[in-house]
C-alpha cells in the first residue's frame, strides 16, 4: 500500500530512490548494577575501537571531499577517544563502582562537559560541543542504535529530515543524495535555498515524513507538485519515471536556450542572473545559461567550521567565482550572518526576534575586523572579474555611509601598500527593508545599484516571520503593498541613471515575471535552475503589455486578484 | 626526567589544530609527558587536559618528559613546536 504526504514543493524534478533518516536516535541512559565489570569493560573498550574507526573512515573522507582543513576537526575528535584522561575515569568507574558502560560514559563526559563549558573563553566552551558529540558516537554503539552520518551515504538515497541545518546540508553528497523531504519549512527557507542551489528535488513542510517513513523505504519526491509517496506500487513507479523523463525533455527544450540574450518579444533586454553560495554552484549557472551572478552569498564561507575563514582563504575563493565567470557581473553580498543563519563560533547571544535583530550589515559595523578582513580579500580579488560589492540588511543612509566609508578605508590602504585593485567596482545596496524601499529615491544618489531581496521584504513589510508555518499565508509576493515598494525602488534608480535588480524567489516566479518585466526590472536573479524556464517566458511576452499590465495589478486590491490577472492576461502565451 | 621551557608565538595560542598535533606526537612515545602552564600540569597525551589549560599567545608552558625515550620524545615535541610555528 502506497502513502501519500502532501507538502511544499521547494525545488523542482522528480527523485525515487531509498529513505535515509537523518534524525537523532534516542540516546536516553538508564543506570544499571552489573555482576561482570570486566566484561563491561571489554564492551566499553569494543564500543570505542569501533567509534575510532569509524570516524577514520569520516575523516578521510572529508579530507578528499572538502580539504584538509574541514578533516582537522575529526582529528581532534579521534585524540579524545585516545584520551587517557577520559578513558581511564571511565574504566575505573564501570570497576569501582559496578555499573553499566553507558552510564559510566555518560557521568564521566558530563564532568568535561560542564568544566569545559564554564570556561570563559568562547572558544572553549565550544569544545563542550566536540566532547558531547564523540561521546554520542560511543552511546550510540553501546545502546546498539545508529546515528546517522549523512558523509558516509554510498547509495543514492532520498533525505528524510525534521529540517535541514546548513551545517547539514553542508554534508550531503551530491552524488547520492538524489532528494529530500523535510517535515517543517517552505519556500524560502533554508534548506529549500540549497536544495535548488544543489538541483535536486526537494518537497518540505510535510509535517510527518520523519514520523512516517522507515530507513530503506522506496520513496518518490514530486518537487513540482509537492508530493511526497511512500513504498509507491510498481504501476506509480512507472507513472513517475514518465513524469520524470518528460520533465528532463522539457529541461532539454530549454537548455537550447542557453546561449540566447534574455530578449523580451518586442525586443527589451534584461539581465538573468543567479544566486549562488559557493565557487561550486559555478558549474549550475554556466550550464544554466546565467547571464551574471546576482547574489553570491557569502555567509557559506563562514559556515561548517570552527574559527573565521582567513582573508586569503576568502580571496580564493572570491577570485575563483570572479574568473569563473569570465568578466560577467558577480555581485558580492557581504557577510549576513544571524537571523536564522548563525555562527557557533562567535558565540553570539540568542535573541527573541533574531530576524529583527543584531545580524548582517549590524553586525559587520560593530564587529569591524571580520568586515574588513571580508572587504579586502573582495578587493584584492577585483582585478580578476567584473566585482559588484553589495551590502545586506541597509535601514538607513548613515549605514550605508559608514559601511563604504570603511570599504573605501581598505581600498586605500591596499593601494598604498602597492595592489592592484579594479578601477570601477559598483557599490549598492539590497532592499529588503521597508524603511530603505520607501527612502529609495534618497539612496538612489548614493549608491550604485539596488538589488532588492524579496524575502524579506516581503516578511518585514507583512510583519510576518517566514519561519513561522502558521502565518505562512502572510507570504504574498503578489500583495498590492509589495509590488507598490518594488516600484518604488526601480523608479527611483532610475531616475538616478541606476539599475535595479532582484535577488530574492520572486524573481524567478512565473506570476511575478511578467509584472516586474512590466515595472522595468533590469536584472532578475534567482536560482540557476530556473533561469532557462525563465528565459522562455520573457521571450514570449512583450515588455510594451507588460508595462500596461504592471499598471493595472497595482490598483488590484489583493494578491489573489494580481494572481488571477496575471494568469488572465498570460494564459495564452 | 628531563624538561625544557617555552614561549607560546602562535596567535591562537594552544587550540584546535595545534593542540591536536602536540597530542599525537606525545601519543608515540612511552615516557609520561605532562605539560604545565600557570603552575598547572596535564598530561600531554590527554587533548582534553590540553585543551583545559586555555593556553594563549605569549604563555611560557614548560613540558617534562619521563620513561625510556624522554629525551626523544623531548626533541620531537620540541621540533614539533618550531616547525609549526607555535612556539620558541
Amino acid at each position: 500500500m502506497s502513502t501519500m504526504l502532501q507538502g511544499i514543493a521547494a525545488s523542482s524534478g522528480i527523485a525515487i530512490a531509498k529513505a535515509y533518516r537523518l534524525i537523532e536516535p534516542d540516546l536516553t541512559v538508564i543506570k544499571k548494577t552489573i555482576e561482570a565489570p570486566e566484561d563491561e569493560v571489554e564492551r566499553f573498550q569494543e564500543a570505542v575501537t569501533t567509534s575510532k574507526s569509524e570516524l577514520q573512515s569520516i575523516r578521510d573522507r572529508a579530507e578528499k571531499e572538502l580539504g584538509a582543513d574541514k578533516a582537522a576537526i575529526f582529528d581532534a575528535h579521534l585524540l579524545v577517544l585516545s584520551d587517557p584522561e577520559l578513558l581511564g575515569p571511565i574504566e575505573d568507574k564501570i570497576k569501582s563502582e559496578n555499573v553499566n558502560a553507558e552510564f559510566a560514559l555518560k557521568e564521566t563526559a558530563d564532568v568535561f562537559v560542564a568544566m569545559f563549558e564554564q570556561m570563559d573563553n568562547e572558544y572553549m566552551k565550544e569544545r563542550a560541543a566536540d566532547i558531547r558529540d564523540v561521546t554520542k558516537r560511543v552511546l550510540a554503539h553501546l545502546l546498539n542504535v545508529r546515528i546517522p552520518n549523512p558523509s558516509m551515504i554510498a547509495e543514492e538515497v532520498i533525505i528524510i529530515a525534521e529540517d535541514l541545518t546548513p551545517s547539514d546540508t553542508a554534508q550531503l553528497n551530491r552524488n547520492y543524495v538524489k532528494g529530500f523531504t523535510t517535515d517543517i519549512g517552505g519556500r524560502t527557507s533554508h534548506s529549500a535555498i540549497m536544495a535548488r542551489s544543489m538541483e535536486i528535488p526537494a518537497v518540505v513542510g510535510t509535517k510527518e515524513a520523519t514520523e512516517t517513513i522507515r530507513n530503506g523505504d522506496i520513496v518518490i519526491v514530486d518537487g513540482l507538485t509537492g508530493q511526497v509517496h511512500i513504498n509507491p506500487t510498481p504501476e506509480l513507479v512507472e507513472e513517475y519515471e514518465q513524469r520524470q523523463g518528460a520533465f528532463e525533455a522539457q529541461k532539454a527544450e530549454w537548455a537550447k536556450l542557453v546561449n540566447e540574450k534574455t530578449v523580451s518579444a518586442d525586443g527589451h533586454h534584461v539581465e538573468l542572473a543567479a544566486n549562488i553560495g559557493t565557487p561550486k554552484d559555478l558549474k549550475g549557472v554556466i550550464r544554466n545559461g546565467g547571464e551574471g551572478v546576482g547574489l553570491y552569498r557569502t555567509e557559506f564561507l563562514y559556515m561548517g567550521r570552527d574559527q573565521l575563514p582567513t582573508e586569503d582563504e576568502q580571496f580564493e575563493a572570491y577570485k575563483a567565482v570572479l574568473e569563473g565567470m569570465e568578466g560577467k557581473p558577480v555581485v558580492v553580498r557581504t557577510l549576513d550572518i544571524g537571523g536564522d543563519k548563525e555562527l557557533p563560533y562567535l558565540s553570539l547571544p540568542k535573541e527573541m526576534n533574531p530576524f529583527l535583530g543584531y545580524r548582517a550589515i549590524r553586525l559587520c559595523l560593530e564587529e569591524q575586523d571580520i568586515f574588513r578582513t571580508q572587504l579586502r580579500a573582495l578587493l584584492r580579488a577585483s582585478q580578476y572579474g567584473n566585482l559588484k560589492i553589495m551590502f545586506p540588511m541597509i535601514a538607513t543612509l548613515g549605514e550605508f555611509r559608514q559601511a563604504k566609508a570603511i570599504l573605501l578605508e581598505e581600498k586605500q590602504k591596499l593601494i598604498d601598500a602597492g595592489n592592484k585593485i579594479a578601477e570601477q567596482i559598483e557599490v549598492g545596496i539590497m532592499v529588503e527593508i521597508p524603511s530603505t524601499a520607501v527612502m529609495a529615491d534618497t539612496f538612489a544618489k548614493e549608491v550604485d545599484f539596488f538589488s532588492i531581496g524579496t524575502n524579506d521584504l516581503i516578511q518585514y513589510t507583512m510583519a510576518a516571520d517566514r519561519m513561522n508555518e502558521r502565518i505562512s499565508y502572510l507570504y504574498q509576493p503578489y500583495n498590492p503593498a509589495i509590488l507598490r515598494l518594488v516600484k518604488m525602488v526601480i523608479d527611483a534608480a532610475h531616475k538616478e541613471g541606476k539599475w535595479a535588480g532582484m535577488c530574492g524567489e520572486m524573481a524567478g516566479d512565473e506570476i511575478a515575471i511578467p509584472v516586474l518585466l512590466g515595472l522595468g526590472l533590469d536584472e532578475f536573479s534567482m536560482s540557476a535552475t530556473s533561469i532557462l524556464k525563465a528565459r522562455s517566458l520573457i521571450r514570449k511576452l512583450s515588455q510594451e503589455d507588460m508595462k500596461s499590465l504592471a499598471e493595472s495589478v497595482l490598483t488590484l486590491e489583493t494578491n489573489q486578484d494580481v494572481m488571477n490577472a496575471v494568469k488572465r492576461a498570460t494564459e495564452n502565451i | 626526567m628531563v624538561e625544557k621551557t617555552f614561549k607560546v608565538t602562535a596567535e591562537t595560542g594552544i587550540h584546535a589544530r595545534p593542540a591536536t598535533l602536540l597530542v599525537q606526537s606525545a601519543g608515540k612515545f612511552d615516557s609520561d609527558i605532562n605539560l604545565e602552564y600557570k603552575g598547572k600540569k596535564v598530561n600531554l597525551k590527554s587533548i582534553m587536559g590540553v585543551m583545559s589549560l586555555g593556553i594563549g599567545q605569549g604563555a611560557d608552558i614548560t613540558i617534562t618528559a619521563e620513561g625510556s625515550d624522554e629525551q626523544d620524545a623531548l626533541n620531537t615535541l620540541s621540533e614539533t613546536l618550531k616547525k609549526e610555528g607555535l612556539a620558541e
